[in-house]
């Protein structure tokens, strides 16, 4: 994947390393290392904050918004409890489910091993952000022609990793999809539905 | 009752379809036509409430906040056996930001407890955030005079061995799991024999056999692992409980939750709106849902108690383990004489490890004895998940049925073909066979090379289950909306759709015309989703009631028409005299016309239409294809192809949904998950999803589902469920197609990579 060869370069720092642990696949996190230690500075890296709660700005889904954490709030528990955008799910809390996943950056991460202090002033597109003006992804629609839901607690974390498959590599194969989909977890078992809505979905782009 | 006599299909698709007369209750409508000549029943309708799922707007108990709500943290006992001597939650009750400590106690003696297992809940805080919560249940101590335990079940069944219950126990049965026989004797930590329905003698049927084999399998531990864990929300009131619940029951939930606390039942609702995966664990109300109860109770606020995925590991279900003896007798004909069966299986500090339905009921044979006992451990209790005792039966008796095959030289299939009574099987053998192209499978240990293909098959029953005790509420109103109620809950198998599909195959309109409203004990009860018997209870009651609106509303405007009311009919948008096709009106233009604001009509699932109340013939057959690295272990799934029945089909999507689950499910209880508890701790290691081995999406082989339509005239939609028939055969199917792959029976499931090396080792 590209993204791998991209941040492989960074190294890793300690410091990378906890805050890259948040990409999502897991398994693959040493590839994926330092995502959020590239380049920009985090606005609250070199004053000490906490342990009580501090006031942040998140540029989320295109809109900033004001939000009042704990220093050692996770970035799923900032979009969940803080701005109730509980699309965001939390399942392993520990980087093994990939329900959390959301985009930094246009990067996928595990929302549930990033801290949301360290997002700064990077983007943040989470499942309720995906449409545009009301005009579902081309990967939404997939799920929903396809069935690629079941009880759903997987789906956003699913559409998160497949929707950035698709901006990625636009003519993925089927071990492609399988791929991108290697870290989230579906208990219910619709890895054939999303596997087949996400390549008809890639076809529908075309 | 007043009756009539109709005429219904009856037959299997691949087969032939034919007629048979039922007499059926005079309020009931006459019978649907085969799928093939209706609208939307049977087809791949778009499930209603996807849109919801793939926008991130579906809100599950876990997602909701109310205003002022609290979060409860539970405290899990650390030892697996001990008597509590105190709790002190001074400490925990000081903590700023704690509203409340629940300690649990016994409710006759007012007595903690006994500590029975690692992580039994003993305790519970709610704070004003989960991060408070949980310093306060830190803080509570306990003083735990503890004891010798034992978590495996072997050496639990030894005489000498530290007993779990003192005095014998009686548990009920958790909805849609395997009967528990009552009264049974416990011995040390084993209870029973359970010795279900014996047939015959096992002397002579033993005598007459040409071949007698017998085997020992055994199968291990899984947990449920839904993504959303347990819990509830209970918001409470003085004039009445809101209980938001992460439940496959919604009236299960009320009734206990009234009953614990001492409520009338018109006092509590009971909600679910989206529900995240149950696989039968999510019944009842609960450790965390009783926990909230009593917080809320305390503290007038609402809380929510959501268990973490450790607890949800630990204490909130599993599928128990089983050891399992057979012997059978078959002559060279290939006739069966004779089926002995002994298990022995843990669900824990709880019961319902039984394995004996499939092995008494699912093939010819005149002579049948079993005795099946639970052994206590100081493990969590199991429950319910998806075909309870099938899914460790099948896993021996299709192995024993291949091997009795190849014993007396015939093929797996026509073995089967000789000893299998049902149909619906044997169409499902012919169009599975057909599709693994079955004929290329070599003989057994012949693939040559280091990765060795194989082809296998295994084959399932399960009861066709439903319950009178599902209602329906249909509501039609003047402005053309359409909507149904019940109490049923989605947990994710598409009930919402279905109700639509069939009421709006009733009404002649859309399934986007219906609204769906269930997940509310406002609405009539329906049963909790377990035994796969949602579809065959609550569809048949919205058919009938929709039935009864539909006549209302024909009763209103046939004078508008100028036709008798029996003459009427609805189809495509139009209500229209069959007779005479021009006198029509739209759906909407007779809402119209309508002298009242709003039609109501709520009816019931009555019983099957043959009187039959259980019947044990929803049949399946799944074969699997797979790669065996001999020189690794690995075992790789390529194909898997799947032939189900469940009467009528109504969501041919959302079935083959479900049917891949319950492979992947299969897979997944075949050859990697296993629950590993720490003899010396008595602790399980692998609580957390990284350690907890499932399948992922690199290993999800080619699934591929033929789905039979098979009519047996029972209900007003003579349909049933697939959530548990889909779960069943695959493991069973993998040790086959192992052992075509390596000449080597492996007998253990998950077969693991150690395993295989160990087998071929030992070859
Ligand atoms: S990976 Fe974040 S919740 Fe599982
Ligand atoms: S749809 Fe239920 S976990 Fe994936």
């Amino acid at each position: 994947m590209k993204d791998d060869k991209k941040i492989i370069k960074k190294g890793v720092s300690r410091r990378g390393f906890l805050k890259g642990a948040g990409l999502t696949t897991a398994g693959t996190i040493v590839l994926q290392t330092g995502v959020l230690a590239k380049t920009k500075e985090n606005s609250v890296q070199s004053k000490t904050v906490g342990p009580g709660p501090v006031n942040v700005e998140m540029n989320v889904n295109g809109k900033t918004r004001s939000l009042t954490i704990e220093p050692r709030s996770t970035l799923a528990q900032a979009l969940r409890d803080e701005i109730q955008l509980t699309g965001t799910k939390m399942v392993c809390d520990r980087g093994a489910c990939s329900a959390c996943t959301v985009w930094v950056d246009d990067i996928p991460v595990n929302a549930c091993m990033t801290f949301a202090m360290d997002v700064g002033d990077r983007k943040v597109v989470t499942i309720e952000g995906l449409a545009e003006n009301g005009k579902l992804h081309p990967i939404q629609e997939a799920f929903i022609d396809h069935d690629a839901t079941q009880c759903g607690y997987c789906t956003p974390g699913m559409i998160m990793s497949t929707a950035h498959l698709l901006k990625e590599n636009p003519n993925p194969t089927l071990e492609d999809v399988k791929h991108a989909t290697r870290g989230n977890y579906c208990r219910c078992g619709t890895y054939p539905h999303v596997f087949k809505a996400t390549l008809a979905a890639a076809k529908k782009i075309k | 009752m007043d009756t009539k006599k109709i005429k219904m299909p009856y037959g299997i698709s691949e087969d032939a379809i034919t007629e048979v007369e039922r007499e059926v209750p005079l309020n009931e409508p006459d019978a649907w036509p085969v799928n093939e000549k209706l609208k939307h029943v049977g087809k791949r309708v778009k499930r209603l409430d996807a849109y919801a799922k793939v926008t991130g707007e579906a809100r599950y108990t876990s997602d909701i906040q109310l205003s002022g709500m609290l979060i409860g943290k539970m405290l899990i006992s650390a030892h697996p056996n001990a008597k509590i001597r105190s709790i002190d939650t001074s400490a925990a009750e000081k903590l700023p930001g704690v509203y409340a400590v629940h300690v649990i106690k016994n409710e006759e003696e007012e007595a903690y407890p006994v500590v029975r297992y690692a992580g039994q809940p003993i305790a519970a805080a709610a704070a004003v955030t989960e991060a408070v919560a949980e310093e306060a249940v830190r803080l509570i101590k306990v003083d735990y005079d503890t004891r010798p335990f034992v978590v495996d079940i072997e050496k639990a069944m030894d005489p000498e061995a530290p007993v779990v219950y003192e005095a014998p126990v009686e548990q009920k049965a958790s909805e849609g799991g395997e009967e528990i026989e009552s009264g049974l004797k416990l011995t040390g930590n084993v209870r029973g024999p359970n010795e279900g329905r014996p047939r015959g003698e096992l002397t002579s049927g033993f005598a007459e056999a040409d071949i007698v084999v017998e085997n020992t399998y055994r199968t291990q531990v899984q947990t449920h692992n839904a993504l959303e864990s347990h819990g509830m929300i209970v918001d409470w009131k003085p004039d009445g409980v809101t209980i938001y619940a992460s439940t496959q029951g919604t009236q299960g939930v009320r009734n206990e939750f009234a009953d614990l606390f001492d409520l009338p039942r018109s006092k509590v609702r009971v909600l679910v709106e989206f529900m995240g995966g149950g696989f039968g664990a999510k019944h009842g109300l609960g450790t965390h849902g009783a926990a909230a109860g009593h917080l809320a109770k305390k503290t007038g606020r609402p809380v929510k108690m959501m268990a973490t995925r450790k607890e949800e590991q630990i204490s909130q279900g599993n599928r128990p383990n089983s050891i399992h003896h057979l012997k059978v007798g078959v002559k060279k004909s290939g006739e069966l004489t004779a089926i002995e069966q002994k298990s022995y299986g843990t669900a824990g500090v709880g019961l319902g490890a039984g394995v004996g339905g499939v092995a008494q009921s699912m093939y010819t044979c005149p002579n049948f004895k079993t005795a099946q006992y639970d052994v206590f451990t100081h493990a969590g209790p199991g429950a319910a998940w998806r075909a309870p005792g099938a899914v460790q039966g099948i896993f021996g008796l299709e192995q024993m049925m291949d091997e009795l095959a190849e014993k007396i030289g015939i093929d797996p299939l026509a073995f089967r073909d000789k000893v299998d009574p049902s149909r619906v099987r044997k169409a499902g053998r012919k169009v599975g066979a057909e599709r693994m192209d079955w004929s290329r499978r070599k003989p057994t240990g012949s693939d040559p090379g280091i990765i060795k293909k194989g082809i296998g098959m295994a084959q399932s029953s399960w009861w066709r289950i439903h319950s009178i005790n599902a209602t329906a509420e249909v509501k039609i109103f003047k402005d053309g909306a359409i909507e149904v109620r019940s109490g049923v809950q989605d947990i994710g198998t598409g009930t919402k759709t279905i109700l639509a599909q069939v009421v709006a195959e009733e009404f002649g309109l859309e399934p986007e015309d219906i609204m769906v409203r269930i997940g509310d004990t406002l609405f009539p009860d329906a049963p909790g989703s377990g035994g796969s018997q949602v579809t065959a209870s609550i569809t048949p009651a919205a058919r009938n009631a929709a039935y009864q609106a539909k006549l209302k509303l024909f009763n209103m405007v046939a004078s508008n028409l100028e036709t008798d009311v029996s003459d009427l009919k609805a189809a495509d948008g139009y209500i229209f005299s069959s007779k005479d096709e021009t006198k029509k009106m739209t759906f909407k233009e007779a809402l119209k016309s309508m002298p009242v604001s709003q039609i109501t009509a709520t009816e019931s699932r009555t019983k099957e239409y043959d009187g039959d109340y259980l019947h044990w013939d929803l049949g399946a057959v799944q074969f699997v294809e797979l790669s065996v690295d001999t020189e690794t272990g690995f075992i790789k799934i390529d194909k898997v192809v799947a032939a189900h029945s469940c009467g009528r089909p109504i969501n041919i999507t959302q079935l083959e949904s479900q049917i891949n689950g319950g492979i992947i499910q299969g897979i997944s209880y075949a050859i990697y998950e296993d629950r590993i508890l720490d003899r010396n701790t008595g602790h399980m290691v692998n609580h957390t999803l990284d350690t907890y081995k499932v399948p992922y999406a690199m290993d999800i082989p080619e699934i591929d589902i033929a789905l039979m339509e098979d009519y047996n005239a029972k209900s007003s939609t003579d349909a049933y469920g697939i959530g548990e028939p889909s779960n069943i055969a695959t493991a069973a199917a993998i040790a086959n197609a192992v052992y075509n792959a390596i000449g080597v029976r492996i007998k253990e499931i998950p077969i693991t990579p150690a395993k295989v090396l160990e087998a071929l080792n030992k070859a």
